[in-house]
């Protein structure tokens, strides 16, 4: 039956003439699969011996399989994302389970110690409990200032129509190099103690300090600096704003609505798929937050700009107990995940989908 | 009345000194990269005389290397890892968005899964996998990934690629098929040229992300000669004990040049690709 699909497949492919490059690619897993199929007929052949009874099933199956328009193409076309969620995504993913409990180095052959990875992290590991507390920090600061930032200019935005593009752009540049080492640099520069940032609020009286070193501010420049790229997030916001009709605006100011009802009762509703999109992806991305603190910062000073991913970092490759990492790793994923579960949960009071009949129903 | 007509002028006022606020940085920079390091710690913008050796000794500055080396590893790497990005993404796109076959449901709720995959959980694994393939110090734990849409930003691309061959029309290829193609030949001859707008969002995003990948480049490469542009910049950061920052800057400066001529140029396809899948830049 699977040869017969390959049959059919290089009948296709000999249609197209530039194809035949992966004739032999084909005819490979071709020799592959129908090897396999032959062995395996043997064997049943061998535990069932009534031929006639074999026979049966192969009708069937030709039907079942023409349920879909392409069984075997199918998988060929995606074979590239399948072998690599395989081997780079699901197999490490549980080899890094396996490695959390185990004292792994690159150095000497690991060891099953069970638990006691975690129960070092829990119980006696002051780094992890910083790293965890500097990252909450830095995600329930960086994200819904991000957020609220990129919605109040798209809302400005939104109703200021000419030179739009040129504020957009201004806007959204910093998001466009912002993540990059040249960028980390320029900060570490602008908040040192001799940079411009001091110069600046020197004009207006303040007295200026190391901003990256004193313990107190040195994340707040990192937060800044990643509130600073919300242009990217606003440039959604806006193509969400553009598409909200404009009758339901005209339509309440008829019915007496304010512009804060407006924005309540209307902006914030159809705004709000992407809005919960973006929260999403944007804790999911903060807890991972990596470049700016090793660049600017390199976790200090007193460790206040010890994010999660430095201190994992430097567990696995500084001092390459990959064992121990590997339980910070899965720590962070299980922190993700609930964070994720956590906002999911919550999406169904706030989160707001249009149906079909363009009538709004709350999900 | 007064208020109504002053309002939209205030709001361009708003709007041009926030704009003004967001980029100035980027406008300092521009200039501090030309000052002398006893000007660096002025506001200023312009330098009272621009110092262009500040670009020339830092493109020499780390020794036995020109930053010419360094752009030529980046510029090979990034060619090859959006050449397997497009061939990989594009096929495995065409495979969900078009054909049916067994626990396709299953697998692209797999694929949206990993969307959200924070990637640093895999990287102990990936390393020693690598480690033991004898691929550190090389590109390769770059390049195959990527050849397996996956790498930085893979499962994305293939989701924006999936939503975009689904808004083309099913006819084209129902006729295609009538006139004999074979599931490649509409992949090559009818998606592929439709879907080239959406291919080229998908080469500036692989772009950008590759050239931001520090972390990855951190972990894999080691020796000078293979250095990124990012890893050479931090060694410049870390090797200068009396900081020659204006070296630094400037080189910094012509480190995010790539990114700021892409989105001059292809502006189109980057708000288009922003807004229509929500990627961020």
């Amino acid at each position: 039956m699977i040869a017969l699909f390959f049959r059919y497949i290089l009948k296709e492919i000999e249609h197209c003439p530039h194809l035949a490059g992966i004739v032999p690619a084909v005819y490979l897993i071709y020799t592959i699969l129908t090897h396999e199929v032959t062995v395996m007929n043997r064997t049943t052949a061998a535990t069932i011996p009534a031929a006639p009874e074999t026979k049966k099933p192969k009708k069937t199956k030709p039907s079942f399989l023409s349920r879909w328009n392409a069984p075997l193409a199918g998988y060929l076309f995606i074979s590239p994302w399948l072998i690599g969620f395989l081997t780079l995504t699901a197999y490490p993913l549980f080899l890094s389970l396996y490695y959390s409990f185990t004292d792994y180095t690159l150095m000497k052959p690991m060891e099953w110690i069970g638990t006691r990875n975690y129960e070092r992290i829990f119980t006696s590991d002051p780094k992890f409990v910083d790293s965890v507390k500097v990252t909450f920090t830095y995600v329930l600061a960086s994200v819904p200032l991000k957020l609220i930032a990129a919605l109040l200019v798209a809302m400005v935005l939104n109703k200021a129509i000419k030179g739009i593009g040129v504020y957009r752009t201004a806007i959204y540049f910093p998001s466009l190099i912002g993540g990059s080492i040249g960028v980390s640099l320029l900060w570490r520069n602008i908040f040192g103690v001799d940079g411009i940032f001091n110069k600046i609020i020197g004009v207006f009286g303040f007295e200026g300090k190391g901003w990256i070193t004193s313990p107190d501010t040195a994340l707040g420049t990192l937060i800044l600096l990643t509130v600073w790229q919300f242009g990217s997030t606003m440039v959604i916001f806006l193509a969400g704003l553009k598409q909200i009709p404009n009758d339901l605006y005209e339509a309440s100011a008829v019915d007496g609505a304010n512009k804060v009802t407006q924005f309540f009762k209307i902006t914030m509703p159809m705004l709000s798929p992407i809005l919960y999109f973006n929260l999403i992806m944007g804790v999911i991305g903060a807890f991972q937050m990596f470049t700016s603190a090793f660049v600017i910062t390199n976790g200090g000073p007193m460790n206040a700009t010890y994010v999660y991913a430095l201190y994992l970092y430097e567990r696995a490759f500084s001092r390459y107990e990959l064992g121990y990492a590997s339980a910070l790793a899965w720590i962070m994923l299980v922190m993700i995940v609930l964070a994720t579960i956590l906002i999911f949960y919550t999406s169904k009071y706030w989160v707001f989908y249009e149906t079909e009949t363009g009538k709004g129903k709350r999900k | 009345m007064t208020l109504r007509k002053w309002k939209p002028a205030l709001r361009h006022l708003f709007m041009i000194l926030f704009s003004l606020i967001m980029v100035y940085p980027v406008l300092w920079w521009v200039g501090a990269s030309l000052k002398h390091s006893t000007e660096l710690g002025s506001p200023g913008i312009f330098p009272s005389v621009p110092q262009w050796s500040n670009y020339v000794k830092g493109w020499n500055s780390i020794p036995g290397h020109t930053f010419t080396d360094f752009y030529l590893n980046t510029f090979g790497l990034e060619i090859a890892v959006i050449a397997t990005t497009l061939i990989s993404c594009t096929l495995v796109a065409f495979g969900f968005a078009r054909l049916d076959f067994p626990l396709k449901g299953f697998w692209f709720s797999i694929l949206m899964l990993t969307l959200m995959m924070p990637g640093q959980v895999l990287i102990i694994p990936q390393y020693t996998l690598f480690h033991q393939l004898g691929w550190v110090n090389t590109y390769l734990p770059f390049i195959i990934p990527h050849m397996l849409a996956g790498g930085a930003g893979g499962t994305f691309f293939v989701f924006l690629l999936i939503q975009f061959i689904r808004g083309l029309p099913k006819e084209l290829d129902e006729s295609a098929k009538i006139d004999g193609c074979s599931w490649f030949g509409i992949y090559w001859r009818v998606i592929i040229p439709l879907t080239l707008p959406a291919i080229i969002t998908v080469m500036i995003f692989c772009f950008l992300w590759n050239w931001d990948d520090f972390l990855g480049h951190l972990l894999y490469i080691n020796s000078v000669e293979k250095y990124t542009v990012g890893l050479a910049l931090r060694m410049i950061n870390d090797s200068q004990s009396a900081q020659e920052w204006g070296q630094l800057l400037a080189m910094s400066l012509v480190s995010v040049l790539p990114a700021t001529f892409i989105f001059m140029f292809l502006q189109k396809y980057f708000v288009e690709g922003i807004a229509t899948t929500g990627i961020k830049g």
